[in-house]
């Protein structure tokens, strides 16, 4: 069974199934990355534009590695060194590169929709690595796909999100998937950083982390972005730190075998206690590692609906 | 497109027989079981390669290391199938470095397979050699590869097509000849 759409947007609307066989996916090119040769050929000749409208550091390197180990041909683009500083709209940017014969695109940008826009006018695939506070699908694939390697399974886990939800990308497509595979997901994080609407998602709402951190198997701390506050929706990171940082302390009222996560980058003393980040409990090393397993499995998988679709 | 059974060409115990010939001819030509590892492509050399192991074991009284190799991700032609095709996991736990792989598929046809096979094996590392065991040769070969120890050759004709069966996946055991045009 191939995935239903040739472009990964989000994880709105994608089924349990496709979650799975991107999962077994992933588990055959894990295998690739403990070869002595990390490579395989099965790209080559296709070629990915990585367009970064927005900084990146682990994403991007997770998927230009993901796409160099599957020997596609890339070409990665940033916005400071390119015509985007000259006034270029993204429409144009996108229409000249696809002139120049390309397959995927993997886009970042701050505006949300921007991956659905290009899906529109243009013909390759397109990879969402990002969109503004929408969805970052590839993060949450990894996150709960590291939950899986760590679990056993998905289903029945009880997993906390906490921080800075309204807006995160991270945690909007972490819900869409994880409701999906029947995790039990809840939210944590100041009154002013949560939307009011999340109910309808199917997530349980706390506002006291105290309350929230009791028996949870999985805590995913998120980043507090203040590159995205235009108002102080909290007083203050200390402030913050008091109410919601993951603490040791906090800690002892989750499960014994809790694990914790982040997508990163992290505030080390914000939204995780240094010790906590390097701690046992913390997979967020593991998260890394996988991202480009998964990334390579999206490539590979969205290839193939390519082909079959142009016979 | 209906499938026909045109003739059975080997039954349960040819095959049997036939197993045990490759595993001889393999520790001949290697002279003994030393350095050899078997590494069976998937779907059916896996069971094939099993099998050789077995008996290896039997005659020689040890163990040889067997490593399952999927090609999937090493086709030709990935671009142009219309189907995605079924990529499954690759295990070879052990050093290939120096040793003797013994590749074990069920039907050489075009060769395009074995290629893929060869190009993934390098990947893992510097074999001493790749000697090919094969079931059943039914010609018709586009890229220069031959098997070091066959089965059977079958001349077939491009209508037609050999079927492996085999009892870990299929029912029986047996070789057919089947008409699909």
């Amino acid at each position: 069974m191939p995935l239903s759409s040739k472009h990964l947007l989000g994880l709105e609307g994608v089924s349990k199934k496709e979650i799975e066989l991107i999962f077994k996916t992933a588990d055959i090119f894990k295998e690739v990355l403990e070869r002595p040769i990390k490579r395989v050929p099965t790209l080559t000749g296709k070629t990915v534009v990585n367009l970064f409208y927005e900084s990146s550091t682990r994403t991007r390197i997770s998927f230009e590695l993901a796409e160099r180990r599957l020997s596609a041909d890339i070409v990665s683009f940033s916005a400071s060194t390119s015509s985007t500083s000259k006034g270029e709209t993204l429409k144009d940017t996108a229409r000249n590169i696809e002139a120049m014969k390309i397959d995927i695109v993997v886009i970042r940008h701050s505006a949300p929709g921007a991956p659905l826009f290009l899906s529109k006018i243009l013909n390759s695939s397109i990879i969402n690595a990002g969109d503004g506070a929408h969805e970052h699908p590839t993060q949450a694939l990894l996150d709960m796909y590291s939950l899986r390697e760590k679990f056993g399974k998905l289903e029945g886990l009880k997993v906390l999100i906490v921080g800075d939800i309204s807006h995160s990308r991270v945690a909007l497509s972490n819900i869409y998937g994880m409701t999906t595979m029947g995790i039990d997901v809840s939210v944590c994080g100041p009154a002013t950083l949560i939307p009011r609407e999340l109910d309808k998602l199917g997530v349980k709402i706390f506002y006291n982390l105290d309350e929230a951190i009791k028996h949870k198997n999985v805590i995913m701390a998120l980043r507090i972005q203040l590159e995205r506050q235009k108002v102080g929706l909290f007083p203050s990171t200390r402030e913050y730190y008091n109410y919601f940082g993951i603490t040791k302390e906090r800690l002892k009222s989750a499960k014994k075998d809790v694990v914790i996560m982040h997508p990163g980058p992290i505030n080390r003393g914000i939204e995780l206690d240094s010790d906590i980040a390097d701690s046992k409990y913390s997979i967020i090393l593991e998260q890394v590692a996988n991202g480009v397993a998964i990334r390579m499995a999206i490539l590979y998988l969205l290839s193939g609906v390519e082909s079959s679709l142009k016979v | 497109m209906k499938v026909q059974i045109k003739s059975k060409i080997m039954d349960d115990q040819d095959l049997g027989r036939t197993i045990a010939r490759l595993t001889h001819e393999i520790l001949e030509k290697n002279k003994g079981h030393e350095n050899i590892v078997v590494i069976g492509m998937r779907t059916r050399g896996v069971y094939l390669a099993e099998r050789i192991t077995k008996k290896l074991k039997e005659v020689e009284n040890k163990e040889v290391p067997l490593g399952i190799l999927d090609i999937t991700l090493y086709r030709d032609d990935f671009r142009t199938v219309l189907k995605q095709p079924k990529v499954q996991i690759t295990d070879i736990p052990f050093s290939i470095d120096n040793k003797n792989i013994i590749l074990v598929d069920d039907v050489l046809y075009t060769g395009r397979t074995v290629r893929a096979a060869l190009d993934a094996l390098m990947d893992f590392g510097r074999p001493a050699s790749i000697q090919l065991a094969i079931l059943v040769d039914r010609g018709h070969r586009e890229l220069p590869i031959k098997a070091d120890f066959i089965g059977k050759n079958v001349p077939t004709s491009y209508g037609e097509e050999i079927r492996v069966h085999l009892k870990e996946i299929d029912e029986d055991d047996g070789v057919f000849l089947v008409d699909i045009s």
